[in-house]
């Protein structure tokens, strides 16, 4: 055929590949996948939020019908207590190691049995007794343990003379804001099935990317990694929570060496959410100073997060503030606060969705003060160059997400005073924020064959949690062979695959594409040779610059519009719009579906998610989905998303990610919307009822706002 | 001696009849899925809360999660996997994929069972808590408020409900030709 | 979950039987709440014994114009009877206001009032919980309990009752028919949830190894005019903050009958009666109904972090009947 002859497939809206699959039904997930002779592990889970297991007593689990074993610190072998993760040193990965608790829901023991029911039941009669420790998980940025943040991702920014800059402003605000502690929920409950062959050890493992895991479990287990081989072809849902490696793989590979058999570990609900990760809580100040005609002169973000005393982590909520707009001095700092909470790990958007709820109220605020239309305020003050590193930016077309955006939501038409605009017992309010996702690759490898029959097989190690990924590179590899997409054939979700980037950081996409299209490339140059099946391979590593002269970023502006009952402080979104600029759209129709479900992430963020632990135990109360609300279909207004065009130059192909930036910026347009119709800003999350009509209560009597 | 709390059960799943010893603590869903190999319906929650696990029995969609499969003896269960026949996908299956109303995929043959029983329940003039100034003697019209309400009870936290909805909306005429 | 046996059967007097004779023994119906409890351990029967091929699905009328719910009709069954939208349109909107389409399809009249409160401490048994095992403790008290009662409770226990059809049917002053190896008896539902005193775990006044059989609403012309209202922290799927039925008949300008209820509010449906009185056989003016909303609200005592839920009561009594008598304004006007 002739290459002229082929339509491009990137940039054509094309269903998933495997649709059919998932409609249904065929589409196989790690707790679908047989397997003969399993046995099940049920999961327990300590019951206090510090302390020492003084006795696990399992003679009457031991004793029940079905039962294999029970495993807990003293029967279990020992992991690598050195073991390291995303951030650094992970004293939370080495799972049954010992008494020690430092949070509630931590795994202490695992029941096998036949059958999960057994496994249950026996689960249930396991005795455990604790010597109690005062624990600690009253969350503040004044707490005496707080500190300053792991600078992994780099320095926090400090430009300019912030207090000077301050002084001189005409007006500054100065306030806090506050994000709870919040739970993935992806719909799949983490699952493993694991084994172990000729000291091979085999799984088939929920979660973002099996490479990375695999490291992980090869580092946990002292063993070769090329010993280790998970897969994950389908999984279902992550959003950050499977990232990490996760309990379930790492119980039910002990257990399956313990037994010398397959078991499979599926974590409960309640156990997802009281052991997989969370958001942590943040506290957040705000102080931006501006000049009366709306031009900023100092910007200071302050945010503080929640961790562990078991690992480091980064809730880098202060990127918003380094990079969105102009000013003369930028001061960032990013404070962490070890409680005896559940190790957050990273949450879709993360630092990002609670730093913009913060920074872009914070925004609003100034608009609101100085009384100039708030998207006025953001156009006034963009940077041409990086506010802090004063590199250029690669490509920022963010004023064309907010001037297309304010076009089509009508922001012309919008009165600026709040509480004025009413439906009948509603009031009304519109908002807008605009944001920003730091944009990049992780280093990928990918190998494709040309068959024999004409096809090629694309090898790499992605994973498709829902993002897309596999239709998508599909897409990739057929323009950079300059082939049909029907001649690919992709293989991805295994750890034998080789390096690559997990679903995560808004990067698995674009790092496995960059793979791909270099390979390709590589492939292509020995299509010459009519020899086949002919391979090709190549790993990034060498072809990332880490240190690019400039500032990759992707960018977006949402607008919402609420309706608020102030009798009964129920705030519901009627409409959402977002316009984004994430570089070369590979797949309309998908990145669409994702920007609408970060979207969603993100009104669901504003209004429902908050989990609550018991204040004097420090156990969560909300460990279901009735305690823990996410948004369900009645809570989802029409939601447009659409891009404005870009090319993102850092990328071979024009792309940058876009997993992650939905979310983010959407709690704020509704934090914003919401003070536009009442009149009372929310700087606490979620905007729940009861906040809502305290407020309402207090200074609009319901007489008052009767129809008119 | 018997054992009481096991029992000998049949299931008629997708047209199927099958004959099946259980423990009475095991539910309609893992019985579907562990000793039956209908893997389609998912366990999202295992409470009800989530929807993953609907499948409809003798014709109306129900959480599988908390059904016991010994309370469904001699019921007729559809999953997912028996609404398609032949190869051929249903309109609905059809609307999900070309509409995009899916992302991970794992609470969508959840949300297509649920709303195959939606549809029904509609057509069958039952209303819903948006409907308004409904006749109790006939189906009104199905709007997206409507779906919406209808389909709350299945979660997706992809969040591709936008999508979902319109799938459903596009599909109901001729998913209603389908039967 | 302890293993049980399990046993299906026809007839009422079988099913009687089979409870009492044997310990530990329960009914099962629709299941939705039963089976997620024994997951949970909350709950643990040795038997299930299966109601539901019992002939108690019925829906039907009464001789002097008023509704029999078979105790094992299911939800969706009365929410979707002509008889029940048409005469009490409250009841079909409380039941399309709770749960989902699917547990609607599953539960039951009977399940839906014996279902069990969702205070998250009662669900788990390593809590203390009076409810649950008397004499251990409430953890809600001084724990999270931002959705517990502000009427009506006691030290030993401020859970809330989670149904939403229940509501509507105290308001129209319905009775629980039973049956036991004795015979047969009725209690009205104002009698039947307990209060919750020091015995919190002693739910309903049911005798022990009693079936319900069917809920009964008399005739009452006031209950075609009414409404349920329920907020909750999201728009659908999600049990009640506070939820309000209520029903108002206006003659001549005058309150001839009001019925008011609240649900999300108390261990049992709140029956408002002091609104009711505050009302009836006066004129339905905004400020008659705010007095009648502050009165029933005036007693009631909300916990460290549940003001709100006071707040809300309030203005949802009065939004709701604002409604009612806006409705009964342009009745009388058209």
């Amino acid at each position: 055929m002739n290459p002229d002859e082929i339509v491009a497939a990137v940039g054509e809206s094309r269903p998933r590949i495997e649709g059919r699959l998932k409609v249904s039904g065929s589409a196989h997930y790690v707790a679908d996948l047989p397997m003969p002779n399993l046995a099940h592990g049920w999961m327990v889970t300590a019951a206090v939020s510090r302390g020492r297991i003084r006795d696990i007593d399992a003679t009457d689990a031991l004793a029940q019908p079905g039962v294999l074993g029970v495993l807990d610190h003293r029967n279990t072998r020992r992991l690598n207590p050195d073991i390291a993760h995303h951030f650094g040193p992970d004293r939370s990965l080495p799972l049954l190691q010992d008494e020690v608790i430092e949070y509630a829901g931590r795994p202490i023991a695992l029941v096998v049995a036949e059958t999960p029911e057994q496994a249950r039941a026996a689960a249930a009669a396991l005795r455990v007794t604790y010597d109690a420790k005062p624990h600690d998980i009253e969350f503040s940025m004044n707490h005496p343990a707080t500190r300053p943040a792991s600078t992994l991702f780099g320095p926090e920014a400090d430009t300019g003379d912030l207090e000077a800059e301050l002084a001189g402003s005409a007006m500054v605000v100065d306030e806090l804001y506050h994000t709870p502690e919040e739970s993935h929920s992806a719909m799949e409950p983490h699952v493993a099935t694991a084994w172990w062959e000729d000291g091979h050890l085999y799984a088939f493992d929920s979660n973002q990317g099996p490479f990375g895991i695999s490291q992980v479990m090869a580092s946990l287990f002292l063993i070769d990694p090329e010993r280790v081989h998970i897969r994950a072809e389908h999984v279902g849902g992550g959003f950050g929570a499977k990232t990490i490696c996760g309990a379930q793989i790492i119980l039910a590979a002990l257990a399956a060496e313990h037994l010398q058999r397959p078991v499979r570990v599926a974590l409960t609900r309640r156990q997802v959410f009281l052991a997989t990760g969370s958001r942590p809580p943040t506290e957040q100040r705000v102080r931006i100073g501006a000049d009366a005609d709306g031009r900023l002169r100092a910007i200071h973000h302050h945010a503080a997060f929640a961790q562990s005393p078991l690992a480091e982590y980064i809730e880098w909520c202060t990127e918003q503030a380094r990079t969105l707009y102009a000013a003369p001095a930028i001061r960032t700092e990013l404070s962490a606060v070890p409680l005896n909470l559940l190790p957050p790990c990273s949450m879709r958007g993360p630092g990002a969705s609670p730093g913009s709820f913060a920074f872009e109220s914070a925004i609003d605020e100034v608009a609101e003060r100085l009384q100039i239309d708030p998207l006025q305020l953001r156009l006034l003050n963009q940077p041409v160059v990086s506010p802090v590193s004063g590199r250029p930016f690669s490509t920022r077309r963010l004023v064309q997400c907010l001037q297309e955006g304010a076009r089509r939501f009508g922001w012309a038409q919008r009165d600026p005073r709040p509480r004025v605009r009413r439906e009948g017992n509603l009031l009304v309010g519109t908002g807008v924020a605009a944001v920003a996702f730091i944009a990049g690759v992780f280093p990928s490898s990918a190998a494709i064959t040309a068959e024999t029959d004409g096809t090629f097989s694309v090898r790499v190690g992605a994973t498709d949690i829902g993002t897309g990924a596999r239709t998508a590179l599909i897409a990739v590899a057929a323009d950079a062979l300059a082939v049909g997409t029907e001649r690919v054939r992709m293989h991805i979700g295994d750890s034998d695959l080789g390096l690559a980037a997990g679903a995560g950081g808004s990067r698995g996409t674009t790092s496995c594409a960059f793979a791909i299209t270099e390979t390709a490339k590589a492939l292509r140059e020995k299509l010459g040779d009519s020899a086949r099946p002919v391979t090709a391979s190549v790993d990034t590593t060498p072809l990332i610059n880490w240190q690019p002269a400039e500032e990759r970023y992707t960018y977006s502006a949402v607008f919402a519009e609420v309706t608020v009952d102030p009798a009964t402080g129920e705030v519901r979104v009627r409409r959402l719009l977002g316009m984004f600029a994430v570089g070369r759209v590979i797949n309309p129709l998908l990145a669409r579906s994702q920007l609408i479900g970060g979207m969603i992430g993100g009104l669901s963020m504003a209004l429902h998610e908050e989990s609550v632990r018991d204040p004097l135990t420090g156990r969560l109360v909300t460990a279901d989905f009735a305690g823990y609300h996410i948004s369900a279909h009645a809570d989802v207004p029409t939601i447009e998303a659409d891009f404005v065009a870009d090319y993102e130059p850092q990328d071979p192909s024009g792309f940058n990610g876009l997993g992650e930036i939905g979310n983010a910026g959407t709690a704020a347009a509704i934090a914003n919307a919401v003070w536009h119709a009442t009149g009372t800003r929310h700087r606490t999350l979620p905007i729940s009822l009861s906040r809502v009509i305290e407020r309402a209560a207090a200074q609009d009597r319901p007489e008052a706002v009767s129809v008119a | 001696m018997t054992d009481d709390t096991r029992s000998e059960i049949t299931l008629r799943v997708n047209d199927e009849t099958y004959r099946l010893a259980v423990d009475n603590r095991r539910t309609l869903l893992d019985a579907l899925r562990d000793d039956l190999n209908f893997t389609g319906a998912k366990k999202g929650c295992d409470h009800g809360q989530c929807g993953a696990c609907t499948v409809l029995v003798n014709g109306q969609r129900v959480v599988s999660c908390l059904t016991l499969a010994v309370a469904a003896d001699g019921a007729a269960v559809t999953t997912i996997e028996g609404l398609a026949g032949d190869g051929e996908l249903r309109p609905i299956q059809e609307a999900f994929i070309r509409l995009d109303g899916f992302q991970c995929g794992f609470c969508t043959p959840g949300q297509i069972c649920s709303a195959v029983g939606m549809l029904a329940e509609h057509a069958a003039g039952w209303p819903s808590a948006v409907t308004r100034n409904g006749s109790p003697h006939r189906a009104g019209e199905l709007t997206e408020e409507e779906i919406r309400e209808r389909m709350s009870g299945n979660l997706c936290r992809c969040s591709a409900y936008p999508s979902i909805v319109r799938a459903i909306l596009e599909a109901s005429a001729r998913e209603a030709v389908a039967g | 979950m302890r293993a049980f046996a399990y046993q299906r059967t026809t007839q009422i007097r079988d099913a009687l039987n089979l409870i009492a004779q044997h310990d530990g023994a329960r009914f099962l119906a629709g299941g939705t709440n039963l089976v997620d409890l024994m997951k949970a351990g909350v709950e643990s029967p040795a038997r299930l014994v299966d109601i539901r091929s019992l002939a108690l699905g019925e829906i039907g009328e009464t001789p002097d114009g008023g509704l029999v719910l078979g105790a094992t009709a299911t939800n969706s069954a009365v929410a979707a009877d002509a008889q029940v939208r048409l005469r009490y349109p409250a009841l079909s909107q409380a039941i399309l206001a709770g749960a989902s389409g699917q547990l609607r399809n599953m539960a039951t009249v009977g399940g839906n009032l014996l279902q069990r409160t969702r205070c998250a401490y009662f669900a788990d048994p390593s809590e203390a919980c009076n409810r649950r095992v008397p004499g251990s403790g409430c953890s809600a008290i001084n724990g999270a309990h931002h959705n517990h009662a502000i009427l009506d409770w006691t030290e030993h226990c401020v859970a809330t009752h989670p149904s939403d059809m229940a509501v509507p049917l105290s308001a129209f002053d319905a009775v629980v028919r039973y049956e036991t190896l004795d015979g047969t008896g009725e209690i009205p539902l104002s009698e039947f949830y307990l209060p919750v005193g020091n015995r919190p775990d002693r739910e309903t006044a049911l005798p022990d190894g009693a079936l319900i059989t069917a809920v009964v609403i008399p005739a009452a012309a006031v209950a075609s005019k009414s409404r349920y209202r329920k907020v909750r922290e999201r728009a659908s799927y999600a049990f009640a903050t506070v939820s309000v039925a209520a029903a108002l008949d206006v003659q001549q300008g005058l309150v001839q009958d009001v019925r008011l209820a609240l649900g999300g509010v108390a261990s049992r449906p709140w029956r408002a009666r002091l609104a009711e009185s505050a009302l009836r056989g006066g004129p339905a003016t905004a400020e008659r109904i705010s007095a009648a909303a502050d009165v029933e609200i005036a007693a009631a005592e909300p916990l460290r972090d549940n003001a709100y839920k006071v707040t809300l009561a309030r203005n949802l009594i009065e939004a709701v009947l604002t409604e009612l008598a806006a409705d009964a304004g342009e009745e009388s006007n058209g």
